[in-house]
């Protein structure tokens, strides 16, 4: 039977929703193989029992955290030997791309980055020019790689105790780790953790611009209310209203939740780029001709903090 | 020092693009410009040079130099020379026939054979190219040339020979470290690209700028272009418009409209 690798990519021990989305995919293909990287291996594996995944591996050997994507991208080149998957799936992140694109180069095979979906012939969706145009690819050369954007599948779990995948360690040996590959991380003060649900992996988003006028409170109560993330525009990370991780936008996240709220935002090019293909997208503007209602399917032309504390008070009426 | 900076003529990102009748970005209808996120690599180049010039200046005084690199169509010597125009001192434009429809694979692979070939001590690139927006191009040149990767880098520092990057990543804030050889991408928050002078233009036109063939650099026609493409577009559409959205004036009742929508559509 034909299997998958599907690299798991944690934060801090912690599994990201990213994980479940791609083995989902992965399942349309073959038996999913997942590959651990990390020196948080021992308690990354459990995480991994109810997802849709029929085999875990544990890359052992290379303390991966001491380099850059580099190491990832050699173990996962030599577990494509010794399994000969049918495809390698990865999330789209900064960091996924990077080993995909690493990878393709060591293992000498064609790659397809920020797919939305996939069938199980392989076929890749993708979503180009800001969202204006839909394409669909193949990789035509070697062991396809494909990186997987977030929220583009519903993740399969299964019910506690009902699938268990069988693990193994596998032990790999990096060649960039004595000379090429020296890029020392020195330092991480890792970013802080708010209550509120990950950007990129949020199901719902509120966002603020320049609009906000630095007033992000309208913004954060209604993202609470409704259960979603806050983002922001590059205009309000730029004054320092928000913090830069939190921009969407070309040069920021890419997000595609069910739910966009922008409030106060014009809807710069730069901006749509990272929000386009969101499924519903909502726009409070009080400029009639903001750009920003070219893609929005509810527009309200107004002011942003009656409409956002209307708004609030209406979804916590509703959901109590 | 030798530094080489990639550079990557794009469609206008305002432009409305589409695609060809061969599954390519029809390129010949759109406005083309310099990748903007790579003017923040070339700016980074400048400023560090700058910081390491006895005269506090680029060129030939300051002892180190900057090549720009780009790999692409003739017309594409237009952003090589606003490079040039900016404070670059040479520029070299990698263009053939054989190069159309190559895919990151073959870009990387011309590019790194031309930076082996000059013997650059760091490279720095934008963090994406508008158009193709895989960012794949940076970790696929540190893999070929076996250079330490600084990618999305927010601030660079050099220090003799080793370089410091700070970056924010899903990790939090990284510090990291390398010696050189290297190779950096550069996100837009790093600096504000400076606007060529009219010196700086006139002085551009006497700069060096040469195109290469791919025989000239030491690769085969067959080893990339569209044959060698190793992921095709089987089709593309149109995104179906979104659904004409609806427009409301709010009255003092927008935001109770605001849940009713979210409501019908089984948002909550
Ligand atoms: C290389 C590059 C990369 C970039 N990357 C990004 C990116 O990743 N993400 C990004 O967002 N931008 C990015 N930008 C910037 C982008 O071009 C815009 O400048 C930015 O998105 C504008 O942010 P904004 O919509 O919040 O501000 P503005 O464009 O100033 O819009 C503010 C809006 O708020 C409205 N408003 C004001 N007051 C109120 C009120 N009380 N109630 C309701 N509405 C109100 C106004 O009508 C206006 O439409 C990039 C630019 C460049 C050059
Ligand atoms: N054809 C090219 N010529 C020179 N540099 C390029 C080319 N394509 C990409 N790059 C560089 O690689 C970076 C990332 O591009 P990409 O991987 O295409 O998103 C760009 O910001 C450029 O610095």
């Amino acid at each position: 039977m034909s299997s998958v690798l599907i690299l798991v990519d944690s934060v801090g021990g912690k599994v990201s929703k990213s994980t479940a989305e791609i083995a989902t995919f992965g399942r349309r293909i073959g038996s999913v193989i997942a590959v651990v990287c990390s020196s948080d291996a021992a308690i990354i594996v459990p995480q991994l029992a109810d997802l849709a995944i029929d085999r875990t591996i544990t890359c052992t050997g290379v303390e991966f955290e001491k380099f850059s994507t580099g190491a990832v991208a050699s173990a996962l080149a030599a577990l494509v030997t010794k399994e000969s998957p049918t495809a390698v799936l990865i999330a789209s992140s900064a960091r996924g791309k990077e080993i995909a694109g690493r990878l393709a180069v060591r293992i000498n095979s064609g790659i397809i980055t920020d797919a939305i979906d996939i069938d199980s012939e392989l076929i890749a969706t993708q979503s180009v020019f800001g969202g204006s145009t839909t394409v669909h690819s193949v990789v035509t050369h070697g062991t396809p790689i494909i990186t997987i954007r977030g929220n583009a599948v519903e993740a399969f779990h299964a019910s506690p105790g009902t699938n268990a995948p069988v693990h193994e360690d596998f032990s790999v040996s990096y060649d960039g780790a004595g000379g090429a590959d020296r890029a020392a991380v020195l330092s991480v003060a890792p970013a802080v953790k708010g209550g509120r649900p990950e950007l990129t992996e949020a199901s719902m988003i509120v966002s603020g611009g320049k609009g906000t006028d630095g007033n992000f409170a309208p913004v954060e109560a209604l993202a609470d209310a409704l259960g979603a993330a806050v983002g922001a525009s590059r205009a309000a990370t730029d004054a320092g209203w928000y913090p830069h991780s939190f921009q969407v936008g070309q040069t920021g996240k890419t997000v595609s939740p069910q739910l966009y709220i922008a409030a106060g935002i014009s809807g710069a090019i730069q901006h749509r780029a990272g929000m386009q293909t969101s499924k519903t997208i909502v726009a409070i503007n009080k400029d009639p001709e903001a750009p920003i209602f070219d893609v929005a399917d509810f527009g309200i032309v107004g002011d942003l903090f009656t409409v956002l504390a209307q708004a609030s008070a209406g979804v916590i009426a509703k959901k109590s | 020092m030798k530094i080489a900076v990639c550079i990557k003529q794009v469609p206008d990102s305002w432009a409305e693009k589409k695609m060809g009748s061969d599954q390519r970005l029809d390129r010949a209808s759109v406005d083309a410009v310099l990748n903007d996120l790579d003017e923040y690599a070339i700016e980074s180049a400048l400023a560090l040079v700058e910081a390491h010039s006895p005269t506090g200046e680029v060129g030939e005084a300051s002892g180190h130099s900057i090549t720009v690199i780009s790999m692409g169509p003739e017309r594409a010597t237009e952003s090589l020379r606003k490079a040039l125009s900016m404070g670059a001192d040479d520029a070299i434009l990698i263009n053939d026939d054989a190069l159309t429809g190559s895919d990151a694979l073959a870009t990387s692979k011309v590019l790194a054979a031309v930076i082996l070939a000059g013997g650059y001590d760091l490279v720095l690139c934008g963090t994406e190219s508008t158009d193709a927006r895989m960012s794949v191009i940076p970790a696929m040149l540190a893999e070929r040339l076996g250079f330490a990767q600084l990618t999305f880098a927010g601030k660079v520092a050099l220090n003799g020979t080793t370089v410091n990057i700070s970056r924010q990543t899903e990790f939090g804030v990284e510090e990291m470290s390398a010696e050189l050889p290297v190779i950096i991408s550069v996100v837009e928050k790093i600096n504000e690209p400076r606007y060529p002078s009219f010196k700086g233009i006139m002085a551009s036109k006497k700069k060096p700028l040469v195109t290469k063939s791919l025989t000239e650099i030491g690769i085969l026609p067959a080893d990339v272009g569209s044959a060698a493409a190793w992921s095709t577009v089987k089709d593309s559409l149109p995104r179906p418009p979104r659904g004409v959205g609806v427009k409301i004036i709010d009255d003092g009742n927008g935001g109770s409209q605001l849940v009713s929508f979210l409501a019908e559509r089984k948002l909550i």
